[in-house]
Order: C-alpha cells, then sequence, then structure tokens
C-alpha cells in the first residue's frame, strides 16, 4: 500500500476517457461501480467541455455483485451503441471491475455489435493515468488503422510530383496541459513550412481518420508520453518516420523545425525567419539581469519536465538546483538530463519526497504541476505551472500555448510573474523595515497574497521543517551549531527568498569546522567561502 | 410505477447507468467539521484521484484525508494487506501527531477485495491507543451514494459514543453535519425556549462527542441519515419525527416538533421564532418574485431533493416537474412527502439516459444536477443549478432561506442578464 496524499495521475481508465473524449465519433464502455462517473467532471468542469464524455459506464452497486453484473455491462454496451452510433467503441474495466472479471472485451465480441469494439486491458493496480492514454491510442491505432497496413517490406511509396507533404499530429488529448493551443501553434508552424497536416489525433479525429494515419508521410509526436508508443508502430507498420524534438521553447522550436524540415524535403528558412517570438529580446533586456542564476526547482511529467529545464537554464538564465518527473515510463530521459545540469534526479510519484526535497534545495521558483503549488504555498516559494496535473485556471480562456514560438511566449511571462520586481528586490535588500514592504509581505505586484508565514497546526510534520523557523537551542544537543542571537538578527537581514540558502549553507560551513555557535563572522565567513 | 402506502404519490423506479458521487465525497465536509480527525481511504488510485479532484481547488497546506492505495502485491494475500495497512497508519500518525481519531474509510475495491476494516480499526485502535481512536466504516460506491458516506460515518460513531446514564434529564440530539453558523443559530433558538441541554453530532472535536442514552431524544437536521438514526435507537435513543428546517416553513416544523417533545409552551415557541419567521419571509418575499412559476427538474444526488423540491414549491411558488432522489426513505421523510404537491413525480433510483430524454422534454425552466451534466446541459440551452454546492453551503434555518432560494434564482438571474 502506498500512503497518498496527492497523486500525481489519475487511474489508467482515466487516460482511455482522455482519448476518447477528445475524439469524435469513439464510444467508451467502462465497467466501473457507482461513484465512477466522477471522471466526467474533470472535462465537464476542469476543460469546461460543453458534452457529456463519450462515455457509458455499468455503475453496478454491491447487491449487483454475484452473476448479473456481466448482464448490466451487455446491456449497457447495446445501449450505448444504439443510442449513440459510434463508429467504434472502446470497452474496459475500471479498478473495481478488475478484480471481478468479467471481461468486457469477451463480452463485447459475443454481443456482435455493427461496429469495432477495441477491448482494453488496463492493469489499474500497475499503471495509471499517462500509460492508459497511450494504451487506448496504440489499441486504437493498431486495431483500426492495422487492416489498412502494406505487406511486411513493402517500401513507401514516393510522394506523388505536385502533392504538398503531410504529416499526421500525434498525442494532444482531451485533458491535456494546453493541448488545445499547441495543436493550433504548431499547425500553423508547419503550414509555414508548407507541409499540411493529414490528422491530428486522438484531439478531433474520428476512427475513420485514425484509419487513414498510414496515408501521411511522417508523423510529430508532440506528447511522447501518450503518442509515442503508437508512433513507433506506425514507424514499424507505414514506415513513418516520427519527430523526436519537442517544440517547448525558442532552441527546442528550432530544432524542431530543422528536423521536421528534413522529414518533409523542405526548406526549413521560412519558419526559422519568422520574428513573432519575443522571448530572445525580453530575457536580453537588462530588465532580465536580476533573472540570472535564480535557483529553481523543476517537476512534471517527463516531456514538460525536460523541456522546461532547457528553457529555464538557456533562454531565462536560471539555475536547475532540481529536475524530477513522476513519469517512471520515461525516468531514462530525465535522468540523462539531469546530468547535463550536474543533479540528481528526483523520479517518484510521492508527493511528500518531492515536498521534502523542495525543502531541503530552497529554490526561489518551483516550475511543477498543481501539486507543487500546494508545496510552494506552503513554503512560501513563487511558482508557476508548467505540466499536468492542472486545475481549472489552467485552462484558461485566452490563447495559451507552451509549444512553438507563441508558446515561447507564454513561457516567459508565466515564469517571470510570480517572482519579485527587480526593482523591489534590490529595495528589500536595502530598507527592511519598512511596515508595508517587508520580505514577509511577498511581492507587491501579486496584491494581497502573502507567503503565508503562519502555518496550521499540521506545521509539526517533519516535512514542514523550513528555512526560517529558528531552531531552540536545544539542537546542540544533536552536534548541531546554534545560532546566536547576533546572527540569527543578521540572517533576517537576508532576502527571504534566498534566506534558506544561506541558513543551510552556513550550518553546513560551521559543521564542517566544528564551529558550535555561530556568530555573525561565521555567516560572513561561509558566504565568502560559498560565494553568493 | 408503483403506488406508495404512505402518501399515494407514484414512484417511479429505474435501474441502470446513474451519475451520482460515491460516499467517499462526504469526507470533503466531514473532515472540516471534526478538526481532529483524519480520514484515510483504503482504495485504489481511483479513490485518490475522486478525492483530489473534488477537493483539489483548495490548495492545502495539510489536507486531513489521505488513501492507501491499494498496489498489485497487497492483491496477493490479505495477511500481507493487513501489515501493510498498519505500516501506512503508523506512518500517517507519526506525520500527524495531532490527530486523534482515524477513520478507516472502505471503498470498493477494499470491499471487493474482502478486507476487513472494521477488524483493522480495532486491532490498531489498541495499538494506538490511548492518543488516537480507529473507527471504520464505508464510503464506497457499491454501497453509498454521495452523502449516504456521512450517514455510514455517523452510524460508525454511534456506538463510540459515552453511554448517558438511565436517570438523566432527557436531553436533545441534533444529528447531521450543519454549519457552524447554522449550529450556531440553532442552539440559540433552542436556549431561547429553555432547552439547554442540546448537543450536535458529528460535534466539532472527537473529544466532544455527545453522549447518548434511553433518555436521549434526537432530531434528524438531514434526509439522508438512515443507518445513524437506526444505531441510534438501537442505544434507546427515540426519534422526533419532522420535515427538514429548510426554508421558514421546513424550520418552524422542525423547532415546533422539538419544542414540543420539551413541553415548550406555544406562546413562548411564538415569541422565539418570530423574528426569524418574519426574516425569513421579509427575504422570501423577493426570491419570490424571480422564481414563481418556474418549473423545476431535480436528478437524484443527495437525498436532499424532496426537502428542497417542498420548500421550493411552497414558500417560491415553483412548480415541480419530476424530482428524483438517490434513495427515498419513507419513514424520516413521509412529514415531507406530506406536504408535497398532488401530482408530482418523484423517481428514486436512475438510468441517466432515459430521465435525460424526459428531462429534455419537459424543457424545465431550472434543472438541480451534478458537475457532469451541468455545463452539457447548459450547452444544450437548460438552465441548471449544480447540486453539491446544496451541500457545501449553510442553508438551513430561517436566516438561510432567502440564500437557499437565492442558490436556484441565481442561473436564471444571469441567463437573463448576459449578452453574450
Amino acid at each position: 500500500m502506498q500512503l497518498t496524499v496527492w497523486t500525481y495521475e489519475g487511474p489508467p481508465h482515466v487516460g482511455a476517457m482522455r482519448v476518447a473524449t477528445g475524439m469524435e465519433g469513439l464510444h467508451y464502455v467502462i465497467h466501473a461501480p457507482q461513484g465512477d462517473t466522477y471522471a466526467d467532471l474533470l472535462f465537464t468542469m476542469i476543460e469546461r467541455r460543453d458534452k457529456r464524455p463519450p462515455v457509458t459506464y455499468t455503475t453496478f452497486k454491491g447487491r449487483d455483485l454475484g452473476q448479473d453484473t456481466a448482464e448490466l455491462f451487455m446491456t449497457a454496451a447495446r445501449e450505448a451503441c444504439e443510442r449513440f452510433k459510434p463508429q467504434a467503441m472502446l470497452v474496459s474495466s475500471s479498478c473495481t471491475a478488475e478484480l471481478i472479471q468479467d471481461d468486457p472485451g469477451g463480452l463485447a465480441k459475443g454481443l456482435g455489435l455493427p461496429v469495432p469494439a477495441i477491448p482494453l486491458e488496463l492493469s489499474s493496480y500497475q499503471r495509471k493515468e499517462n500509460w492508459g492514454a497511450s494504451e487506448t491510442f496504440y489499441q486504437l491505432v493498431r486495431g483500426l488503422a492495422g487492416p489498412q497496413a502494406p505487406a511486411p517490406g513493402t517500401e513507401r511509396p514516393p510522394r506523388p510530383e505536385g502533392q504538398r507533404p503531410r504529416c499526421n499530429i500525434l498525442g494532444p488529448t482531451a485533458l491535456g496541459f494546453r493541448h488545445r493551443d499547441d495543436i493550433q501553434e504548431i499547425t500553423r508552424l508547419l503550414n509555414r513550412l508548407g507541409i499540411d497536416v493529414h490528422v491530428t489525433a486522438p484531439m478531433g479525429a474520428t476512427p475513420v481518420d485514425i484509419t487513414r494515419l498510414g496515408e501521411a508521410d511522417f508523423n510529430v509526436v508532440l506528447y511522447p508520453e501518450i503518442a509515442a508508443t503508437a508512433a513507433k508502430w506506425l514507424e514499424r507498420m507505414f514506415k513513418q518516420p516520427f519527430t523526436k524534438v519537442v517544440p517547448i521553447g525558442v532552441g527546442a522550436t528550432r530544432e524542431f523545425i530543422a528536423e521536421v524540415a528534413a522529414l518533409a524535403g523542405v526548406d526549413p528558412a521560412p519558419a526559422l525567419e519568422d520574428g513573432d517570438s519575443r522571448l530572445p529580446w525580453y530575457s536580453r533586456s537588462v530588465d532580465s539581469n536580476y533573472l540570472t542564476g535564480k535557483r529553481v526547482f523543476i517537476f512534471g511529467d517527463a516531456t514538460h519536465a525536460v523541456a522546461a529545464a532547457r528553457v529555464a537554464t538557456e533562454e531565462f538564465g536560471f539555475t536547475v538546483v532540481g529536475l524530477g518527473t513522476y513519469s517512471r515510463e520515461f525516468a531514462r530521459e530525465v535522468r540523462e538530463a539531469a546530468k547535463r545540469y550536474g543533479i540528481e534526479p528526483l523520479i517518484t510519484d510521492d508527493y511528500l519526497e518531492v515536498e521534502a526535497q523542495v525543502a531541503e534545495l530552497h529554490p526561489e521558483l518551483v516550475l511543477g504541476t498543481q501539486m507543487e503549488r500546494h508545496i510552494a504555498k506552503r513554503l512560501g516559494v513563487a511558482c508557476a505551472v508548467i505540466s499536468a496535473p492542472v486545475h481549472v485556471q489552467d485552462f484558461p480562456a485566452r490563447y495559451a500555448p507552451q509549444m512553438g514560438f507563441g508558446g515561447a511566449n507564454v513561457l516567459f511571462d508565466t515564469w517571470v510573474h510570480p517572482l519579485m520586481m527587480g526593482l523591489e528586490e534590490h529595495l528589500l535588500g536595502m530598507f527592511r523595515e519598512d511596515f508595508e514592504f517587508h520580505a514577509e509581505a511577498g511581492p507587491s505586484h501579486l496584491g494581497a497574497s502573502a507567503p503565508a508565514e503562519t502555518r496550521p497546526v499540521a506545521a509539526t510534520a517533519p516535512a514542514a521543517a523550513t528555512a526560517d523557523t529558528p531552531e531552540p537551542e536545544a539542537t546542540a544537543a544533536d552536534g548541531e551549531p546554534v545560532w546566536s542571537p547576533e546572527a540569527e538578527k543578521e540572517l533576517r537581514k537576508i532576502p527571504f527568498f534566498v534566506r534558506g540558502k544561506a541558513r543551510r549553507n552556513t550550518e553546513r560551513f560551521a559543521r564542517e569546522r566544528g564551529i558550535s555557535r555561530i556568530e555573525i563572522d561565521t555567516l560572513y565567513d561561509a558566504k565568502a567561502h560559498f560565494g553568493r | 410505477m408503483s403506488s406508495d402506502k404512505l402518501t399515494d404519490i407514484p414512484v417511479l423506479r429505474e435501474r441502470g447507468q446513474n451519475s451520482m458521487f460515491c460516499g467517499l465525497t462526504g469526507i470533503i465536509w466531514l473532515h472540516r467539521k471534526i478538526q481532529d480527525a483524519f480520514f484515510l481511504i483504503v482504495g485504489s488510485r481511483t479513490c485518490a484521484h475522486l478525492m483530489q479532484s473534488a477537493a483539489g481547488v483548495m490548495i492545502f497546506a495539510e489536507p486531513r484525508f489521505g488513501t492507501a492505495i491499494i498496489e498489485e502485491r497487497d492483491l496477493a494475500g490479505l495477511a500481507d494487506a493487513n501489515e501493510e495497512l498498519d505500516r501506512v497508519v503508523a506512518r500517517l500518525l507519526e506525520r500527524r501527531p495531532d490527530i486523534r481519531m482515524l477513520f478507516l474509510v472502505g471503498s470498493c475495491p477494499s470491499e471487493v477485495i474482502k478486507l476487513d476494516l472494521e477488524r483493522a480499526a480495532s486491532r490498531l485502535s489498541q495499538q494506538h491507543q490511548p492518543q488516537v481512536r480507529v473507527l471504520s466504516y464505508s464510503g464506497s460506491g457499491l454501497e453509498t451514494a454521495f452523502t449516504q458516506g456521512e450517514d455510514t460515518c455517523l452510524a460508525a460513531l454511534v456506538p463510540e459514543l459515552p453511554q448517558a446514564p438511565a436517570d438523566a434529564a432527557p436531553d436533545l440530539l441534533v444529528v447531521g453535519t450543519l454549519a457552524d453558523v447554522v449550529e450556531d443559530q440553532f442552539m440559540r433558538l433552542f436556549t431561547d425556549m429553555g432547552i439547554t441541554r442540546v448537543q450536535f453530532l458529528p460535534a466539532r472535536n472527537s473529544r466532544e462527542m455527545p453522549a447518548v442514552g434511553p433518555n436521549t431524544r434526537y432530531i434528524l437536521a438531514q434526509p439522508f441519515l438512515g443507518d445513524t438514526a437506526r444505531c441510534l435507537e438501537q442505544r434507546g435513543a427515540t426519534r422526533i419525527a419532522a420535515p427538514f428546517p429548510l426554508g421558514e416553513e421546513g424550520t418552524t416544523r422542525w423547532l415546533k416538533a422539538v419544542a414540543d417533545t420539551f413541553g415548550v409552551a406555544g406562546d413562548r415557541f411564538d415569541q422565539v421564532t418570530a423574528p426569524g419567521i418574519e426574516r425569513a419571509r421579509r427575504g422570501m418575499a423577493r426570491m419570490r418574485e424571480q422564481l414563481a412559476g418556474k418549473r423545476l427538474f431535480m436528478l437524484p444526488d443527495s437525498q436532499l431533493e424532496i426537502p428542497l423540491a417542498r420548500f421550493l414549491h411552497r414558500e417560491a411558488g415553483m412548480e415541480l416537474l419530476e424530482i428524483g432522489t438517490p434513495h427515498l426513505h419513507r419513514q424520516h421523510l413521509a412529514e415531507e412527502l406530506a406536504l408535497l404537491p398532488a401530482g408530482t413525480t418523484l423517481s428514486e433510483g436512475q438510468h441517466l439516459d432515459k430521465q435525460l430524454d424526459r428531462c429534455r422534454a419537459a424543457r424545465p425552466d431550472v434543472v438541480v444536477c451534478g458537475l457532469g451534466l451541468a455545463n452539457p446541459l447548459e450547452a444544450e440551452g437548460i438552465t441548471t443549478k449544480w447540486s453539491i454546492e446544496l451541500v457545501f453551503t449553510p442553508i438551513q434555518g430561517y436566516d438561510q432561506a432567502a440564500d437557499l432560494a437565492e442558490l436556484f434564482a441565481r442561473p436564471l438571474l444571469r441567463k437573463a442578464k448576459l449578452r453574450v
């Protein structure tokens, strides 16, 4: 058993729902107990969709357990097929139905439905949401495009003369972080290169569209967590190469353009010359000078975390002090990236472990998910969201891609916003007794929202121990250095967002030299030793 | 359709997909009410996901609920699962030493694999006494729909309540979670009537739970407390029958039932309730203008539907089309059913698609439904009031009557206002 306060991903059937809900003309029948319909509101409330997800639940209850749950499933599948007249169906069990083993796939087959019913085996006790989406998309592609595949060993016929190159965009789903606008941004970029988008899937595609995937010249994989498996299969079956670069950030977008242009045999120049990315100039302008070396902690799905780390270092001038992901399937990519920044990667789906590491590293900015907002709030650190899971505010009305040059503009504004503005940061460093602008008041451009210095009873939890809580003198017993009142007071003069780091460095400095009582001089000795 | 003996109101019973929450969602308000309790769901990732989807907008410093997620290896053997549970609980209590009461909450997976949480609770209680009491109840979708999770939770609490001496003076127990402000208002009214021995279940703190015994008179403040009532009666308590305290009429009748039980004189009752009645009526006059004649359709959700429909019909003048409820407790709702207008269509249970067909055909002015349906219906041009809010808002008592009506008037007002 795993003790969970928050979970980064839902169960795998929610991943399957994301594929089904993103598509048109597909219906998903899920064998699930009463209550599992809660997942509908992820789509109708968080993503604000104006239609019910195309999902029918059997919603069995305790009194149904026994012989007739299989009958319930068959009735639900038959009725859904008649009512919604889909082009294809998905069938599976939720976690509870997996335990009662009714075999929806076999039952659906026995019904003789007029449309293909694709069974999903989702292993709810081992796997999670993104895997569920990936597996569902893969099974759909295999089941629907498979029959169109050429005989093994057949070469791809060359593109007919005069026909523009075309690609599929793979990966966007319902409930994806900014998938809606990423599609638009990338479609526009491809168009500028003279490349047509053949099918975008799962989002917006029908089962009939899926059968036509093999007609494109190559595939653009925007979200490997969801589409890598399907893209690899398409490469094997249809000889369609696929893109490996995820175009988040200016540098990655330029590489993506080069990669796509090479796959399509077109000139990358028209897209590269485009000047609608303001990030490079904004980041070079002197106002951004103070961003240099800001210590940032990054956590999210592997794709967004790795991309954010590159953008943070190369395009913002930040220092990445922590990098991690909950996507175990993509741990290798995150490990490799962490190596580039000389840090230990954090591969975990345990929220408490992430919290402990943020508390330990004292970053000045956290780039993470909705969960890291909880952590950052508790620790009083600035935070911006870069990855799912997200809540309703991250499905905005405005155009807000993460990808392409337009996405880079959004990243610049979003990440800088929570930080203290430059002038305020300077003034705080000089004058600390202002009744209005003081360290604990938080950035004044964010209005009244102060990072909470007051914490509830819960602060007794070990993980809650934060930098600014003065340790009682009693810690001397553990061989830990003790702060003299003068040094403690001097420490308070250091701006709050780097104070935690200063405290930790000074204590480390004292410990290493066997200093048991930290005086003002120890503080400055440590500062000189560690720099900054 | 079958005829109901108590009231002669026909009840449509249907079976099929329903769109209700499971009982786990009760934790979202219960963990705020009982401030030193922690709710540990023993379930799957789906359960954890449900909880954070429902409560995730609140950014918590430290939530007082969590999930012990059953993994593949727990499914292998039950002995293991018990050891695992002990380990998880020990870790949790170490992290949260301020917790005094721990609820192990059963889910669909834990019930299907027949993990005995009751036995686990008594084992863990022994291990962690006297600091922490460990109880168990079911919040699974197999056994409970939405507010029934509160019923099973309180029913688990009842056997743990202290015993009131057999010769104690009669006291009043108000049962069902109420907003703190509502609780305080009722307390003042009872005090003014001279009823001073009043307690609430649940109390705000696990150490202040009320005593119960043969001289306990209890009144339900919520309509979904069937099991809790049964457990209280097993301990000798007697129910005071009344409609539920929604709206001016419901509140007056509810208070009156208590007053009669405790022998409060008629003129004293009138004197105490008059200001509240007057304020509630004044507030409702405005609301009535907006709601009278509007046609209401309610999908099943919380079991609050029938008292709400009674209030909206009798005090706001709304016309009732179909009133759905997940479960109809005939005895507890007898006083409510008697106040419903003849010809009201009641439905118990749900076949979602068929019910939506009826709803669309009826073209109601307001549909009360869950969040999975609200936006899709709005997009079809049907005005909705999402039902969950009714459980999270102070709605009982005189001074909330107009607020309650306003919840239904607001979507209509908004529809009239918007020009986009």
